[in-house]
């Protein structure tokens, strides 16, 4: 017993410094810009340039896009799946694990030859279609994650009695989807929204083979380019992140106490 | 009875309705594309039937970067599983203060996501010329780790940064699996006289042997389909496969886009089959966590 937790303390003493070490070494990093003195200067070029505050701006609104499009999919869909076609069940959730098993360069890439300006939907032919597309791109790739949270969010209500109760009430379509459906699954929603979240800010092949200004391309380029910059970012990126991640876990606790679980 | 078959088939034709904008997503970004690329595969430029793209595969530069890209993805999903497995064993019955797990678990299900670019700098700041780790070993110990043969910019460099978000991954997915031991498992193992070495061999380690081995396999199609980290680490000067395909992509540097098709097909089959193995051994591996 004793030697057992020895070897715990062991493992987790590994496995913390081998977190830990290159984020203290970024953060040590990114305040090495001033010769001989640690400074803020590379926070401070970084807030100053003016791609910066574009391509993370850009990236922003993708992700809260990407975000409304994807609730607007898949929560119908799970919701639709469960009341009325329980059979298609397996078939569903085997095309939400799809973009886990094919590589997002190899996906986007079919994109490219399928939708370019000389093709039947010529998506990429301007700026805006790009645009479309990439929010598309980012909804497939986020789709595993959002769909599994709000199907397991709907796995503790009772899809069935819920709608039959809101249409002998009259209520239409619309509005047990949106009253009735839509807040017993908000738990679900929020979860998969932060984690849409912290993978559109960070992606990177998705826009840049689009070819368009987004977060994950332009610190691609910075790291390319230039030295004191990149841990700069690379550490507020980890902040980006942390605070997804808290939130998801905030809301995850939240939901976890609501006595509506069987 | 024609008027109830005529409300049957209404109700049928709502009932798929309501999944229509799904699957017409799912059809234009997600089959399509890659149905494209996989009968692309097999076509030439002229729109012929071939097998040349899959036999053009079989290059010495192809290969050696589909090579590359194995070992790199084994060697990380190898390291991030064993690590990983370890730390997970450690909170769940290494008999640790439980803020150690609550911060662990958390903590994973950041390291997981952070990946990509940011992830690279990370590791340059760390292990670079001029990193941290690199300047405190000359410094303190004398150690000169680039004269020792180390770059970080080659397969031990890139595998120990995608070790940082494979071992939280294997962190996250083997807890539930180890919590799923039961106790009177151990004990019964036990009371007939069975030594701990026993135990793990005879009966907790083949339980969880599927969810090893599943996840395992998950980590290296995560690690094969990667790329961000890879090339801001190292430019396209490391020929890993997504590399590669990223410069077919950009500029057809095969000169022949069929068999840039082809690169993608090896890519799919090679993550397809790891993770449908792992699906399976997945839903084997449930039966015992009920």
């Amino acid at each position: 017993m004793k030697t057992q937790k020895i070897g715990a303390w062991i493992a987790v003493l590994f496995g913390a410094s081998y977190f830990i070490i290159p984020l203290i070494a970024t953060f040590e990093f990114s305040l090495r810009m001033r010769r001989g003195e640690y400074s803020f200067d590379a926070y401070r070029s970084v807030f100053a340039d003016v791609q910066f505050r574009e391509s993370f701006s850009y990236s922003i609104v993708m992700a809260i896009l990407t975000i409304v499009f994807g609730v607007l999919l898949v929560v119908p869909t799970a919701y639709w799946v469960r009341l009325r076609l329980p059979q298609m069940r397996p078939f569903v959730e085997f095309i939400t694990l799809m973009p886990l098993v094919i590589p997002a360069i190899v996906i986007v890439f079919g994109y490219l030859r399928l939708y370019n300006s000389s093709s039947f939907i010529p998506f990429t032919g301007s700026a805006r279609g790009t645009d479309l597309l990439l929010m598309f791109s980012f909804m497939t790739l986020s789709l595993p994650y959002m769909y599994r949270s709000v199907d397991t969010a709907m796995r503790t209500i009772d899809v069935a009695t819920l709608t039959e109760a809101a249409q002998s009430l009259g209520a239409s379509w619309p509005t047990i989807m949106f009253k009735c459906i839509f807040p017993n699954v908000m738990s679900g929603v929020l979860s998969g929204a932060f984690i849409t979240f912290a993978i559109v800010i960070g992606e990177f092949t998705m826009p840049s083979l689009l070819n368009r200004p987004a977060f994950g391309p332009y610190l691609q380029l910075i790291g390319a380019n230039r030295a004191y910059e990149p841990p700069a970012l690379a550490i507020i990126a980890f902040a980006i992140t942390w605070a997804s991640m808290a939130l998801l876990q905030l809301v995850s606790r939240f939901s976890k106490s609501a006595p509506s679980k069987p | 009875m024609s008027a109830k078959q005529a409300i049957d088939f209404r109700k049928t034709a709502i009932d798929w309705l309501g999944i229509l904008p799904f699957l017409l997503f799912a059809v234009m970004f997600l089959i399509a594309p890659t149905l494209y690329l996989v009968t692309g595969a097999f076509l030439n430029p002229a729109g012929e039937f071939t097998f040349d793209n899959i036999s053009g595969l079989f290059t010495d530069k192809i290969l050696a970067s589909y090579w590359i890209s194995i070992r790199v993805s084994l060697a990380s999903s190898l390291g991030g599983a064993f690590i990983g497995f370890f730390l997970a064993w450690a909170v769940v019955l290494g008999g640790l203060p439980s803020w150690i797990r609550s911060s662990l678990l958390t903590f994973s299900g950041v390291a997981s996501n952070f990946a990509g670019v940011p992830l690279a700098f990370a590791f340059l700041a760390t292990l670079g010329r001029t990193g941290l780790v690199t300047l405190l070993l000359r410094d303190w110990f004398g150690i000169n780790l680039y004269a020792t043969g180390f770059n970080l910019l080659s397969f031990i460099g890139l595998t120990i940064t995608y070790m940082y978000f494979q071992i939280p991954l294997m962190v996250l997915i083997i807890t539930p699996a180890l919590d799923g031991l039961k106790k009177e498992w151990r004990e019964a193992a036990e009371i007939l006289g069975a030594t701990n070495t026993q135990y793990w061999m005879k009966v907790a380690l083949p339980i969880l042997f599927p969810s090893i081995l599943g996840t395992t396999l998950l980590l290296f199609a995560n690690a094969f389909g990667a790329i961000a980290t890879a090339y801001s680490l190292t430019g396209s000067t490391f020929n890993i496969v997504p590399i590669q395909l990223y410069a077919q992509i950009r500029g057809d540097v095969l000169h022949n886009p069929n068999l840039g098709y082809a690169l993608a097909l090896g890519m799919i089959v090679i993550t397809g089959i790891s993770n449908l193995i792992y699906i399976w051994l997945r839903m084997r591996a449930e039966r015992w966590q009920k």
